[in-house]
């Protein structure tokens, strides 16, 4: 059983974002990149999956600042092998990711490809669905659960208001994961350390990368917000008596 | 090849989501400027009545018995058939469990466009995206031939998608739908929860900010002294700080106190949007262009580890 998950690494928000000189896209030259917050439950679900049925958990990152990182810390928490993807992937969209992500998916022989959900950053709709119909398989998303069972997958698939739908998706299949059945583990930085003198991480060229089929962006601009907040200001004590008048005023004191 | 504006229709166990509505209200601006028609596209098992409230010009409803709940691999099939051979100018899908699972493989199948998180059109039939958690919008004119586009809540209220005239039903052929590779084994309902939060007056809501499960005591100690309950927004659920009960967002609960008190969320559109039939929202976050403190009423630029306590104590001290 050969488990791939996908892991994209993104513009942490917690930076200030700035848009290009352009002003069609956003400037990030200076990004802090970090994983796709639902990676790190796909690959908590690749884990768990193999520590219950066996099989050979294989991670694949885009070269960006810090993909070393996120791999050495998948084989710390048990993945098997470690890929690295060698491209331009700054301007990349996900078009052009799904269609050059086929062929290194095919040539792995997965059985089983878990994405994140999506990301923060999308425009032009998610990889592993068009990775999905690249490789002619069946796709589920929004997914916290998986079970494999005669070579078959059943999944829980979310719905709003935690309604869960059970479905069966055969195998090989690519799955949308939203949460894992756990919370994602937590690894000791030692044993990152470790993984990095016990591990290789084996690079591949990305194919062409196609951009055709996302959309042309002409603005980019921070929202304009139709009311602001109200500050209140003031040191913690000052700022604590406003709320509790703001408490009485509105009639919960 | 038409003008017209498909929208595909999202309902779960027998009710229309309030995406489909959201989307009909975007779909009537898009047809607009492009002067075609909206057009509602309705998949279903026996469930043509589903449509009565559609402000609609057209439902397109498709029959069939493998169509009776939503799987991915049906709908995929019956929409690249359809959309394929109707070609219209655009097709509207939610961003969500069901229009996610399917615009993204049409756009490959059918080498078609695709936009996603818009938000709204603009007069002049531009798509306006949402994204990077709500601190970007991205705007471009529509893609040609047909643009697929999924759509997030925001832009348009359901109200507006809404008629109180039934509109004039089409039926549309079915492609065979054998050999699915998704199939539907059954719901799993949500466990019976101490609290619904939906109904509560008074929510205090944690976010990633609050960093450990440690600290979910803090906002206790709070919500017991004022009298309200708290809830968090989904990584603290995904992390197990919280149970799923207190799940406020897109994937949770909907929520309208009286006062919604947020400490440390950021106010990603996937939890705004359950949290704006709230009467009051005070958000307290450490990032002054957190947009958060755009839907807020009252905001507090702070650390909530130097506020929390402080105001827990004044509360007490205000009861007597
Ligand atoms: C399909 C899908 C469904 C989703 N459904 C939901 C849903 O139902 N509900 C939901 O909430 N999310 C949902 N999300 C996730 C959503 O996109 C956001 O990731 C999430 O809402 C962010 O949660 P947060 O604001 O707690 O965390 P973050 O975005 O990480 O924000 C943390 C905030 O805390 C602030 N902060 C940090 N330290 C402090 C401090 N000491 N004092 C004060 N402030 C501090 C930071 O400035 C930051 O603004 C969904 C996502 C997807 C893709
Ligand atoms: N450059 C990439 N390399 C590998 N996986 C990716 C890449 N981009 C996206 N993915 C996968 O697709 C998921 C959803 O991201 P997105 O397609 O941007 O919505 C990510 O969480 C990854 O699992």
């Amino acid at each position: 059983m050969n488990i791939v998950v996908l892991t994209k690494l993104v513009p942490d928000l917690v930076e200030e974002l700035a848009i290009d000189a352009s002003g069609a896209a956003l400037d990030l030259a200076f990004a802090r990149w970090i994983i796709n917050e639902f990676d790190d439950h796909a690959l908590e679900q690749g884990i768990l999956l193999k520590e219950r049925g066996g099989g050979t958990v294989i991670v694949v990152a885009p070269d960006l600042d810090g993909a070393d990182d996120v791999l050495f810390t998948a084989a710390a928490k048990g993945a098997d092998r470690l890929i690295k993807i060698k491209g331009d992937f700054i301007a990349a969209n996900n078009h052009a990711l799904a269609r050059t992500l086929t062929a290194i998916i095919k040539e792995l022989q997965a059985d089983l490809v878990l994405t994140g959900v999506q990301a923060h950053n999308d425009l032009d709709g998610s990889v592993g669905p068009m990775l999905a119909e690249c490789l002619q398989l069946p796709y589920v998303g929004y997914v916290s659960g998986v079970s494999i069972n005669d070579g078959k997958s059943a999944i829980r698939k979310e719905y709003p208001g935690g309604l869960l739908a059970e479905m069966e998706v055969t195998l090989p299949a690519v799955l949308g994961i939203q949460a894992a059945e756990q919370p994602p583990r937590y690894v000791a930085v030692s044993k990152v350390r470790q993984a990095m003198k016990d591990f290789h991480i084996e690079e591949q060229d990305a194919s062409d990368l196609d951009p055709g089929g996302a959309p042309e962006v002409g603005r980019m601009f921070q929202p304009e917000a139709a009311s602001h907040a109200e500050m209140l200001t003031g040191e913690p004590a000052e700022v604590a008596e406003k709320l509790v008048n703001l408490f009485k005023e509105l009639g919960v004191l | 090849m038409t003008q017209d504006i498909y929208v595909i229709i999202e309902h779960l166990r027998g009710q229309v989501s309030d995406i489909s509505y959201i989307m009909l209200a975007a779909a009537r601006e898009l047809a607009q400027s492009t002067s075609g028609k909206v057009v509602a596209v309705l998949l279903g098992y026996n469930a043509k009545g589903l449509a009565k409230d559609f402000a609609t010009d057209q439902v397109l409803y498709l029959d069939h018995a493998a169509l009776a709940d939503f799987t991915s691999d049906a709908y995929q099939k019956v929409l690249s058939d359809l959309i394929g051979r109707e070609q219209p100018r655009a097709a509207l899908f939610g961003n969500t469990s069901i229009g996610s699972d399917v615009a993204s493989v049409l756009s490959m199948r059918l080498g078609l466009p695709l936009v996603s998180s818009c938000r709204n059109f603009t007069k002049d039939g531009k798509f306006v995206s949402q994204i990077c958690g709500g601190k970007i919008m991205a705007e471009g004119d529509l893609p040609a031939p047909t643009a697929l586009i999924t759509i997030v809540p925001g832009g348009y209220q359901p109200d507006q998608g809404r008629s109180a005239e039934s509109p004039s039903i089409t039926e549309a052929g079915v492609p065979a739908l054998d050999a699915l590779r998704v199939t539907l084994s059954k719901y799993i309902e949500p466990e019976v929860a101490d609290v619904d939060i939906s109904k509560e007056p008074l929510l205090i809501a944690v976010g990633r900010g609050i960093q450990n499960k440690d600290n979910i005591e803090l906002a206790e100690a709070l919500a017991q002294a004022i009298g309200g309950v708290v809830c968090g927004s989904r990584p603290v659920i995904d992390q197990g700080w919280l149970a799923i009960s207190r799940l406020v967002g897109k994937s949770g609960k909907s929520v309208k106190p009286r006062i919604y008190f947020a400490l440390g969320i950021s106010g990603a559109p996937e939890h705004v949007e359950a949290i704006t039939g709230s009467d009051t929202i005070i958000a307290v976050n450490t990032d002054p262009v957190a947009p958060i403190f755009n839907v807020a009423r009252y905001g507090i630029e702070a650390d909530m580890f130097e506020l929390v306590e402080v105001l827990t104590e004044q509360v007490k001290a205000a009861k007597g």
